[in-house]
């Protein structure tokens, strides 16, 4: 190899680890400070676990809702998405993809503008429509907007792995004497599998990370219905000092289930992105 | 396992039965396309029946409203002389095996072969039975465990042929099952889906862009081409007697030579004539395209011969296809294909001498496009 290959070579490693310079050092800061007293940039002034007290007694008083309170309702919330996201998604985009009826493009352009649609500017409409549902500060109120949110894209994902499966297997399935209903439940689910998993990965993680829709749909942080990113903000008063180093410890504490997770479903989630193309892996 | 054949021990199933298939005027459209336009069509009970044609000819779209899948525009289709137009698919008994296979990957070699079997709530026993025998007759009993990836193009396809078998349907319909195979194992199903057919004497419909398939396969093909059906006959007149031109330029390989002639009758012999041309024409195809101005004469490479004596003509190029060379040589502006014998040591650019067996030339009409010889 030449000098001159060998610098071009370089490069590109040159330039990505300066763009993953940042990112590397907030992760670096996150797990360094949970466990100090008190941080100098990446350096620990001291070591302790008192950041993570949080675990076992309330910070703010017993009017607040404990740790394990507000996880529990990260989770529901999570699995919600994720149970009816796919569920929604696989039955609607099932005839979007494969049985011809009035309305039906239109349909799919709709979606595809509401997906486009800032949700920001839908909040205070959806605040007035959850009130009358009697629905506001509570976590099937929170969850039902969520799954909103997310089906278009969802619909669109899961049309497009019907697409891929091949006519030809759903019309032997109709010959061998399946109806509509069993070829969608035997056949093409299935087959369907990956992308399926890969939308109901997707959908918990955006479930477990929400922080604008809880935060405007319940009482806040202290009430029984926050979820992990809203309590976080209990942290932050406005008469005393942020405890910075706690802050990171609710984060990391946030973020472990989520690393794990990501870790063992990483595969999948990558259907996403190839669209569905390899449907049938 | 390539090489297994197919066993059909006695009485091994009861498929088959009287089933004769009529189509009538049958059409679809598809928006403003007309995918198959007025198709008429006899299916005799036990028959091997082609649908051969260039892609997008409306072969398949017939098929799949034989099967049910696709509901005709308009015309009917009777199986026994009833109407099954609005019978839906599972309704029909049929067999159907597909060009991509269509097995369900996720299911192994037996419960591909058993989902039928649940679907008609066969006792569990009976279906294990029928699934063995199945699998047995196609040389697959040993797989029974596998998954579809884990199996080879042959094998899949023999799965496919067992899923279509095992509920015992009245009918077989095939949609170019062989196209996704490798040449030699082609050649091989090909003689053994023909064996099958004939010893279980089940009614088929054979779909294929392939003419040797169905020339080799069918009892009679039926040739479509812009979702209309040009001919349905034998092997055999097919390729001696088309009927259209379309048929006599798709059937057959390399495909038949097309000169515009005018054929004139001079001292009671008829001629076929153009520029640098002139050929003797025996008077019983002469005599029906006499008078007509210009017609299309048509002769088959293998017809034409490098003789000592004939029409004189210019080799252009010659391409050695292993039995024969295919030559292709100019007559004045007309260009015919020849096969001709590879130790003649023809070269580009030689002056050859060509002898038509007249008795095998067919004539066209140039508008109609149909025979002069075979149609009134």
């Amino acid at each position: 190899m030449t000098w001159r290959q060998r610098v071009g070579k370089a490069i590109p490693y040159v330039l990505l680890i300066i763009s993953i310079i940042p990112v590397t050092v907030g992760y670096l800061w996150l797990l360094i400070s949970p466990f100090s007293t008190k941080t100098e940039g990446l350096r620990s002034l001291g070591w302790t676990l008192s950041n993570w007290s949080f675990l076992w007694k309330p910070p703010f008083g017993l009017n607040y809702p404990s740790i394990w309170r507000v996880t529990l309702n990260t989770f529901m919330v999570a699995t919600s998405m994720a149970v009816f996201v796919v569920l929604v998604s696989s039955l609607a985009g099932y005839p979007l993809s494969r049985l011809k009826f009035a309305g039906r493009k239109s349909f799919l352009s709709l979606t595809l503008i509401v997906h486009a649609f800032p949700s920001v500017t839908l909040l205070i409409p959806i605040y007035f429509v959850l009130r009358f549902l009697h629905l506001f500060n509570t976590m099937v109120g929170v969850a039902l907007v969520m799954v909103a949110f997310e089906l278009p894209f969802g619909v669109w994902l899961m049309k497009g792995f019907f697409d891929n499966v091949s006519w030809d297997m759903e019309r032997a399935a109709l010959i061998d004497g399946a109806s509509r209903f069993r070829v969608w439940w035997q056949i093409i689910i299935p087959t369907i599998k990956p992308g399926l998993a890969a939308l109901a990965i997707f959908a918990f993680l955006s479930g477990w990370n929400a922080y604008l829709i809880p935060f405007t749909f319940t009482i806040g942080r202290a009430g029984k219905t926050a979820v992990l990113s809203v309590y976080l903000q209990n942290f932050q008063g406005d008469t005393v000092m942020t405890n910075w180093n706690m802050v990171t410890a609710v984060g990391l504490f946030q973020l472990i289930p989520v690393m794990f997770f990501f870790i063992f479903t990483q595969e999948y989630l990558l259907n996403i992105y190839a669209g569905g193309a390899k449907g049938g892996a | 396992m390539h090489n297994a054949q197919f066993s059909i021990p006695n009485c091994a199933l009861r498929v088959g039965g009287d089933m004769k298939v009529t189509l009538e005027r049958l059409t679809k459209h598809f928006g403003k396309v007309v995918a198959a336009g007025d198709i008429d069509l006899d299916i005799g009970d036990g028959e091997f029946v082609a649908l051969l044609g260039p892609s997008g000819c409306g072969k398949t779209t017939t098929l799949l409203m034989i099967a049910g899948i696709y509901k005709p525009t308009s015309g009917f289709i009777k199986f026994d002389g009833r109407v099954v137009n609005h019978l839906p698919p599972k309704d029909r008994n049929i067999g159907m095996v597909f060009q991509s296979y269509a097995l369900y990957p996720h299911m192994t070699v037996f419960d591909n072969l058993t989902f039928p079997l649940k679907l008609k709530k066969t006792p569990k026993e009976e279906m294990a039975q029928r699934a063995q025998r199945v699998a047995d007759m196609m040389g697959i009993g040993h797989l029974m465990d596998r998954k579809p990836a884990q199996l080879s193009g042959g094998q899949q396809q023999r799965v496919a042929l067992g899923r279509a078998l095992v509920k015992e349907p009245n009918m077989l319909l095939f949609d170019e099952p062989l196209s996704n195979l490798d040449a030699r194992l082609r050649l091989s199903m090909r003689g053994e889906i023909k064996r099958l057919q004939m010893d279980l004497g089940i009614t088929s419909i054979y779909v294929t862009h392939d003419q040797v398939e169905a020339m080799t396969m069918a009892d009679r093909i039926a040739v479509m081409n812009e979702g209309r059906l040009q001919a349905c006959a034998t092997p055999d007149d097919l390729y001696d007697r088309p009927e259209t031109l379309f048929v006599a330029g798709f059937i057959g390989n390399p495909p038949m030579n097309f000169i515009d002639v005018e054929v004139v009758r001079e001292n009671g012999d008829y001629h076929a004539r153009r520029e640098a041309f002139d050929l003797v024409v025996p008077a019983e195809r002469g005599e029906k395209a006499a008078g007509k101005g210009s017609v299309i004469l048509g002769i088959r490479p293998e017809d034409i011969t490098i003789a000592d004596e004939g029409i004189t003509g210019e080799i252009y190029i010659v391409e050695p296809l292993g039995r024969d060379d295919l030559i292709t040589v100019h007559i004045g502006e007309a260009g015919v294909h020849v096969l001709a014998d590879p130790t003649l040591g023809l070269r580009m650019g030689q002056t050859v001498r060509l002898d038509f067996n007249m008795h095998k030339v067919q004539f066209f009409d140039p508008q109609t496009e149909k025979s002069l010889l075979w149609t009134d």
